[in-house]
């Protein structure tokens, strides 16, 4: 592989807005008086509350169980009691909430010991420990990670990857997770490779993170079997299929996923709480997210408990400046606004993001004027200018025969649109009624 | 009201490019070239540029404001078609024919497809091809540049013999001092215009590499040599059509594959038309020519989608 920095075709260039938060070093939140623990987090079947109000609880214990096999059993981030059980609103729509008053004293549950040595564990018991641990993907998509290891058995993987690009403008959680604790990084990289029994594993990081690139290397330099792969800045490099393609040169057909092309994408993240789980046998009960946007008055990095509501953690970051214009949880580019600040932290709060009222406002579209640029920096080779038309007029199977299920909903289309026209905003609705079309006939 | 929060769907932040400033970019390409025209054309040129831009923005600004639309002439979109058809006439051309020309190219092939975005053919060419059909001698008397304007010949039109007269040199055809439209004499300063549109990521060099390559090959091979190429690449309107009227957004592909055809298919004609044809220009006919088959052009250039599977007939 050369020095350069791997890349794909398409993609843009958005401005980073990392600046305010890149050299802040990760801090612990505080813990809050009240959590809110909802039972989806994560793709797939939603768990069910094992806990009963009343009872006691521990750091590390789980409260929800996870019936189906896509689905990830969730833990309680805080030691007391459960106060209430009921449905609430969470960052991604209404689920049923376990709501624990913390008692303060953050006593760890005894079901948290160290699980040994990932070289003393076979494959079926690593990935059993990742899944007692309710790890899900922390990159923002939260897919349950054991389904993720456990492909099967005619697909043939052969190559693991560490997404460390984190692509979104202004989040910095990974690239600081990166910088301070690569050990634990690779750690989990290893018990990864180990559950899917490969020998070939790259970290992918963007090269406008030059110190956790430095640091990665240093980090696995005794690991033949472990590269750290500079990857160009330009989004969506963070997304799986693009990574991929940057670093193996291979392309996940269309429609399918990365083990048809032998391969298993985690975030680093992702790898952080998997070494976490080996070591210190906690499951999933906190994660690094970065707290920032022009509306907001102290940007951070912060170790945040699943669960602490993000009105917690907006006044311990100075809170708001003037009025909010919009909350976002996840970047700029594929985050998801919010409507109020009572929803609580998930598995896959990759950040919050708060934009100011003049950031936040919405264009007003212009005409089209097929300047092609939409078509030039689909990273999915997509004509968004046609589809996005025809969505529009409501032709959605007209829209179909242009690929409109291929969109990755990246947003790269509407973030260069000169004439500032709702291109994604209107494939998205052309995609849910070509699926819905699809689904009654 | 004052606490409302924004709610959409991603991306939330856009970029700062906007339909003016690619239109301003355009212009201040298009300057060199303007500000030689005045040099070599001195106040006729002043005058046919400012009656036709004048023309232009109030013909755009009148019907839309007569259609109760929302007036866009903020967008400069009209200021270029302006300027673009005053540069396709010549020097010596009455005040009345830039008044018409740029009526028709913003009412009748801008405003009535449905505005900007919406022409199927470039406004500025069409509306020339319509001058060049009524007005035949008006539009084709070309005069020398300078304060005595004396009628002479484009050098196109001596290298194909239809016109007496000695070629000029290889320098001046260059630089502009020349007989043709009013901004299409001075090759190199269409040329940094166009550059200067490819660093800004106006345009991409598929249409004007593509065009000119092929129009050189052609008059290379079919129409005696080096120096006659020569004459074909630099004169005659050849980089203004490549670099600002065959590059138009909504009259040319936008799929990658599309704009080098579009470009090929334009050096073709072009040749074809010069060479073998009645005129002794071609780039209009061409531009407009290929623009209609734009739509079709696109049509059967659909990129393949990242990954997709090659279906087993």
């Amino acid at each position: 592989m050369n020095l350069q920095s791997q890349t794909f075709k398409g993609g843009i260039h958005p401005p980073h807005f990392k600046k305010s938060t890149e050299n802040l070093t990760i801090e612990r939140a505080k813990t809050p008086d009240m959590v809110y623990i909802p039972m989806q987090q994560h793709i797939g079947a939603p768990c069910e509350a094992i806990v009963k109000v009343g009872d006691s609880v521990k750091i590390g214990q789980k409260v929800g169980e996870a019936k189906a096999f896509v689905s990830a059993p969730i833990h309680s981030s805080v030691s007391g009691k459960v106060k209430k059980i009921q449905k609430l609103d969470t960052p991604t729509g209404n689920a049923t909430t376990i709501i624990i008053e913390s008692d303060g004293k953050n006593e760890i549950h005894e079901s948290v010991v160290s699980k040994g040595k990932i070289d003393d564990l076979t494959k079926e018991e690593i990935v059993e420990v990742i899944k007692e641990a309710g790890i899900t993907g922390l990159g923002g998509a939260g897919f349950p990670t054991h389904v993720k290891l456990s492909p099967p058995p005619e697909k043939k993987v052969d190559t693991v990857i560490l997404n460390g690009a984190e692509c979104e403008p202004y989040l910095t959680a990974d690239h600081r997770l990166m910088v301070e604790q690569p050990e634990m990084i690779i750690k989990g990289l290893k018990a990864i490779m180990k559950a899917v029994e490969v020998t070939k594993g790259f970290i992918g990081i963007e090269d406008n993170k030059p110190d956790a690139i430095k640091v990665m290397m240093e980090a696995s330099k005794n690991e033949k079997n472990i590269q750290v792969v500079p990857v160009k800045t330009k989004y969506p490099q963070g997304d799986e299929k693009r990574l991929i393609n940057s670093i193996t040169k291979r392309e996940v057909p269309n429609g399918g996923l990365p083990m048809d092309v032998g391969v298993v994408v985690n975030n680093v993240g992702t790898a952080h709480a998997i070494g976490n789980a080996f070591e210190t046998g906690m499951p999933l009960v906190e994660r690094v997210a970065t707290i920032t946007g022009s509306g907001i008055n102290n940007p951070r990095n912060l170790i945040i408990k699943i669960g602490t509501p993000f009105k917690d953690i907006i006044d311990e970051c100075g809170g708001f400046k003037d009025n909010p214009g919009k909350i976002i949880m996840g970047g700029p580019m594929m985050g998801i606004a919010q409507h109020s600040i009572e929803v609580p932290t998930i598995k896959g709060t990759s950040g919050i993001l708060v934009l100011d009222k003049e950031e936040a406002k919405i264009p007003d579209p212009d005409p089209c004027i097929r300047c092609a640029k939409c078509v030039d920096i689909c990273p999915v080779n997509l004509q968004p200018l046609f589809i996005s038309k025809l969505s529009l007029k409501r032709m959605y199977e007209e829209a179909g025969s242009y690929n409109a299920l291929s969109c990755i909903e990246c947003g790269s289309c509407s973030f260069v649109c000169p004439s500032k026209r709702p291109l994604l905003q209107s494939i998205r609705v052309a995609k849910r009624e070509i699926l819905s079309n699809r689904k009654k006939s | 009201m004052e606490n409302m929060l924004y709610g959409s769907s991603s991306p939330h932040i856009r970029s700062k490019e906007t339909i003016s400033k690619i239109m301003i970019d355009v212009l201040i390409a298009l300057l060199p070239a303007t500000l030689a025209s005045i040099y070599y054309f001195r106040f006729n040129a002043i005058k046919l540029i400012g009656i036709s831009i004048l023309t232009a923005v109030l013909t755009e600004w009148a019907l839309q404001k007569f259609m109760n639309k929302p007036i866009t002439i903020n967008d400069f979109s009209a200021v270029v078609t302006g300027l673009l058809l005053a540069f396709n006439i010549p020097a010596s051309a009455p005040w009345w024919i830039p008044v018409i020309g740029s009526a028709f190219a913003i009412a009748i092939v801008k405003q009535a497809f449905g505005g900007l975005g919406n022409n199927f053919i470039n406004p500025a060419l069409a509306a020339r091809a319509m001058l060049l059909a009524s007005w035949p001698v008006l539009m084709t008397n070309w005069v020398t540049p300078g304060a005595d304007a004396v009628s002479t010949a484009t050098p196109l039109a001596i290298l194909k013999g239809e016109a007496e007269g000695t070629l000029p040199s290889i320098t001046n055809v260059l630089m502009g001092n020349i007989g043709g439209s009013l901004g299409e004499t001075s090759a190199l300063l269409l040329i940094i215009g166009g550059l200067y549109l490819l660093y800004r990521g106006v345009i991409t060099w598929k249409i004007p590499v593509s065009y000119i390559g092929t129009v050189m090959i052609m008059t290379l091979l079919l129409d005696g040599g080096f120096t006659n190429m020569t004459y074909h690449t630099l004169s005659g309107g050849l980089m203004l059509g490549a670099f600002y009227m065959a590059t138009d957004y909504s009259s040319s592909p936008v799929t990658s594959k599309g704009q080098i055809i579009f470009g090929v298919g334009c050096g073709i004609l072009t040749a074809i038309i010069r060479i073998y044809g009645g005129y002794p220009e071609g780039v209009s006919y061409s531009i407009l020519l290929m623009n209609v088959a734009s739509p079709l052009i696109d049509k059967y250039t659909s990129p393949k989608v990242f990954g997709e599977v090659k279906k087993v007939a």
